[in-house]
């Protein structure tokens, strides 16, 4: 059981969460990412570590409710607990030191690049971070953002805030704009916005990493359920990833193998949602 | 008491079993029932008493097979069930998933003339009765307030070490990765096979004697073992990780929809509960299964599918001679109508357009000279492709020890991802021992147990010369 020491509800949707884990938060690293089990029973689900804390013992992590166990992590009350956390997983995200980073992050992916945009810039680099969001009210994470880059420019879908597009556009305009491109690029978010950040700088030819998310069970290696095609390889995205360079990436087959469990999934949130009207009556 | 009268050339005694049309249906119901006490008497008196008992040999923990089975001769299952405990806690496990026809049953005198004792039977029933008649966990005594040793997983080898150390005095902390218990045992093996009270309850056991257990911790990750000895005051450490990376089958269309690593079809079902209803951990499961592979967890795998409603074949790239699972399994498989094709192996896989498969071609192969396994080898014959309709593949072709903590921990030597060990199983570090799969590669239970037992031998060693050493130094100032 691991105690939640802070939750804080972002959007309807999103949930920030903070959470006891001594062990974690002393060897976690930018890029990593936990295991949870919100309940006994429940599916394990991976989410990518936001924070850390030594001295307090806990990390922070963001949850975005998109089926069944998401919804029931982000309903988690603040005074609960989740059953199980296991981590840090993965490998960390190769920080390195070039000049000029542009990351890009879509959705929840916002809340995913905070620590690596921290590192980048504390590595020495100029960080320029373009977040997008659906619309305006679910922009998250602001202050936190400028906190931690030298700029961020936001995007909205329905062009509510900032510049009115994805983020992906952004970054083609900005680069179009300025005549200038970054030396590197990190990019986290749901998949078709990474399949076309890859297509986009490889076009631009900008050396991009992608944080990728399969469906994943153990996260350790053992399962082999995550396997994601890098250049041609099979590659475990649990203890080889999550992060791999963009370019080499199949995200065609990582689209459908996320799919896979569509119909079940479907089932299950209908079934979750239902049982939780019926409380309510 | 009337006179012992013996009598080896009754049959040997067949445990009764669920209804193979019954089973099927029933998921996680266990299919191998135990002996009745009247079937336990007959069997036990087959039993020779040899004089040189190569039972007690041939057994990998030295169970005093031989006189565990007089005592139910005597009709005093609570000492043959005491006189297993000496050696080993696990008699439940070891009953239902020791390949006994490889260790003790092989060696039986009787077995030279006519079936062999069936040990591994009565064991079970030794257990099944404590179970029966005193509940829980039985009162170890131990009191453990000596050194930490830390155990790295908690499969059979680290389990039996934290037996022998607990038992001595030591106090022993078990880390596991995942969020339950038992390795394999809980993640591999169908609760058709091993029930989960069992299991459970024979862990049990250990807490009882004061092991303290940690779930959700992965060391190398969550912890380095240097932590573990400067930080946490551990003297010792076994690793006992186990061969948990699957190989992949290196063909065209292994990431199709539908294609499984046996590890994660077994994990999704055994470990998160994916056949029940409602269970949030789905796994699809088609029509047409086949299982590629020959060992246990082709048979599991294969087993699981039947149960799951899919007509399931077994391919395997050798004949049945050569196939590898507990002999109760292979016999239970069949029984299950699960179907084997033998000398085939798989080229390549096929999906439609959203990516899910719907075709395999396989090959035909012929079995040549003896390969480094001892078993012949398979070889291609070539032009002899053909293909079939198959919706979910199941991958069992074997798995490499778990990389997780040599990752983390380059100045382990390891050959071929294996730990390598000297004859104590101490590793090159100091003070670092490692047993079972990760040194191995896949193996067996007792095996496993065993190099748990030799470790915890060598710890002891390891840790009272260091005491002695202190002491001496104590008396010179
Ligand atoms: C390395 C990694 C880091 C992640 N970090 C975050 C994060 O910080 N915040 C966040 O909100 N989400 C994160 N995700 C996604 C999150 O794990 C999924 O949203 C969650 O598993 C969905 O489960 P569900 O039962 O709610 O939804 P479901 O209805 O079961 O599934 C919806 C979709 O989620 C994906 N999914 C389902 N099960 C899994 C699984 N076991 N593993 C991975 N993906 C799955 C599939 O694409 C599926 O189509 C991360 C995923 C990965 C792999
Ligand atoms: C499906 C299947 C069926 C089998 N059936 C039989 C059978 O019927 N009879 C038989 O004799 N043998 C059988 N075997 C083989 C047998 O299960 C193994 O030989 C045995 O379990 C090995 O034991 P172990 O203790 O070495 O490791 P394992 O049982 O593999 O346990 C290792 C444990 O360590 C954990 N771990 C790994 N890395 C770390 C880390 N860094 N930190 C913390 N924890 C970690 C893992 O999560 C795992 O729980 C079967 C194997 C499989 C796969
Ligand atoms: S070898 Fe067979 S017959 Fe002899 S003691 Fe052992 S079990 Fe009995
Ligand atoms: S999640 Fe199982 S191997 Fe990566």
């Amino acid at each position: 059981m691991n105690k939640i020491i802070r939750k804080q509800q972002l959007t309807p949707e999103t949930a920030l969460f903070e959470v006891e884990a001594p062990r974690i938060a002393k060897r976690w690293k930018p890029g990593q990412f936990i295991i949870v089990r919100p309940n006994a029973g429940s599916e394990r689900i991976p989410l990518t570590l936001v924070d850390g804390n030594k001295e307090r013992g806990t990390i922070t992590i963001v949850v975005q409710r998109i089926g069944k166990t998401s919804a029931v992590t982000v309903a988690t009350p603040a005074d609960g607990a989740f059953h199980d956390v296991v981590g840090p997983l993965g490998e960390p995200a190769h920080i390195t030191s070039v000049g000029k980073v542009t990351l890009l992050a879509g959705g929840v992916g916002v809340a995913e690049v905070l620590p690596v945009a921290k590192a980048f810039k504390e590595a020495g680099n100029y960080t320029v971070v373009l977040a997008g969001a659906r619309t305006d009210s679910l922009r998250i994470l602001r202050e936190e953002l400028l906190a931690v880059a030298d700029e961020v420019i936001w995007a909205t879908d329905d062009g509510s805030f900032g510049f009115a597009g994805n983020v992906v556009q952004l970054l083609q305009d900005v680069v179009k704009a300025s005549g200038e491109k970054p030396d590197l690029s990190h990019v986290i978010g749901p998949i078709p916005m990474m399949r076309a950040a890859a297509k986009a700088t490889k076009d631009l030819g900008i050396k991009t990493y992608a944080s990728v998310n399969p469906v994943m069970i153990d996260g350790t290696g053992m399962c082999g359920g995550c396997r994601v095609t890098v250049r041609g390889k099979v590659r475990f995205a649990c203890v080889e990833g999550p992060e791999f360079d963009a370019h080499e990436v199949d995200f065609e087959e990582l689209t459908r193998r996320t799919k896979a469990y569509k119909k079940q999934e479907v089932q299950a949130y209908e079934a979750h949602k239902c049982a939780l009207g019926l409380q309510a009556h | 008491m009337p006179p012992i009268k013996r009598n080896p050339k009754a049959p040997r005694q067949i445990p009764p079993e669920v209804a193979p049309n019954v089973r099927v249906q029933g998921g996680a119901v266990e299919v191998a029932g135990g002996f009745t006490t009247e079937q336990a008497q007959v069997e036990s008196l087959r039993c020779l008493n040899c004089k040189d008992a190569k039972c007690v040999e041939a057994c990998p923990l030295h169970i005093d097979i031989k006189s565990f089975i007089q005592h139910i001769v005597l009709g005093d299952v609570a000492s043959a069930f005491d006189k297993i405990s000496e050696r080993s806690p696990f008699p439940g496990i070891c009953g239902r998933v020791c390949q006994h026809e490889l260790f003790c049953e092989s060696a039986c005198l009787l077995g030279k003339k006519l079936d062999p004792v069936a040990i591994g039977s009565l064991e079970r029933f030794c257990s099944d009765h404590h179970r029966q008649f005193n509940g829980k966990a039985p009162v170890v005594k131990a009191n453990p307030t000596g050194p930490k040793i830390a155990m790295v997983g908690s499969g059979p080898a680290s389990l039996m070490a934290s037996f022998v150390l607990a038992q001595r005095g030591y106090r022993v902390t078990v880390f596991e990765a995942l969020h339950r218990l038992g390795g394999v045992l809980i993640y591999g093996v169908p609760p058709f096979r091993l029930p989960r009270e069992i299991l459970d309850s024979e862990i049990a056991r250990l807490e009882a004697m004061g092991v303290k257990f940690e779930t959700d911790v992965i060391v190398g990750n969550s912890v380095t073992l240097e932590e573990l000895f400067h930080e946490e005051g551990f003297e010792a450490v076994f690793l006992g990780t186990g061969a948990g990376l699957p190989f992949m089958l290196n063909i065209p269309g292994e990431n199709l929809i539908g294609v499984y690593t046996a590890n994660e079809f077994l994990t999704r079902i055994n470990l998160m509960n994916a056949n029940e209803t409602g269970a949030d951990t789905p796994v699809n499961i088609g029509k047409h299964t086949v299982v590629i592979g020959g060992g246990n967890s082709a048979m599991d795998a294969a087993r699981w599918s039947k149960r799951l409603g899919a007509d399931t074949t077994i391919l395997f790239r050798r004949g049945r001679a050569e196939l590898r699972a507990r002999a109760e399994e292979i016999e239970h498989a069949e029984q299950e109508g699960i179907k084997f094709e033998f000398l085939g192996a798989p080229v390549a896989l096929f999906g439609d357009e959203n990516g899910w498969l719907n075709e395999m071609e396989c090959i035909r192969m012929k079995l040549g000279e003896p390969d480094s396994s001892g078993r012949p080898s398979p070889v291609p014959i070539e032009g002899s492709n053909y293909r079939i309709p198959v919706d979910t593949v199941i991958a069992a072709v074997g798995q490499a020890p778990n990389p997780t903590l040599q990752r983390t921990t380059p100045q382990l030597i390891t050959n071929r991802g294996k730990i390598v060990v000297d004859v104590n199983r101490q590793t090159n570090m100091d003070k670092v021992f490692a047993g079972g799969d990760v040194v191995r590669g896949g193996s067996t239970v007792i095996l496993a147990m065993s190099d748990g037992l030799a470790a915890a031998d060598a710890i002891d060693k390891a840790l009272k010369l260091q005491q002695k050493e202190v002491e001496i130094v104590g008396a010179e100032a």
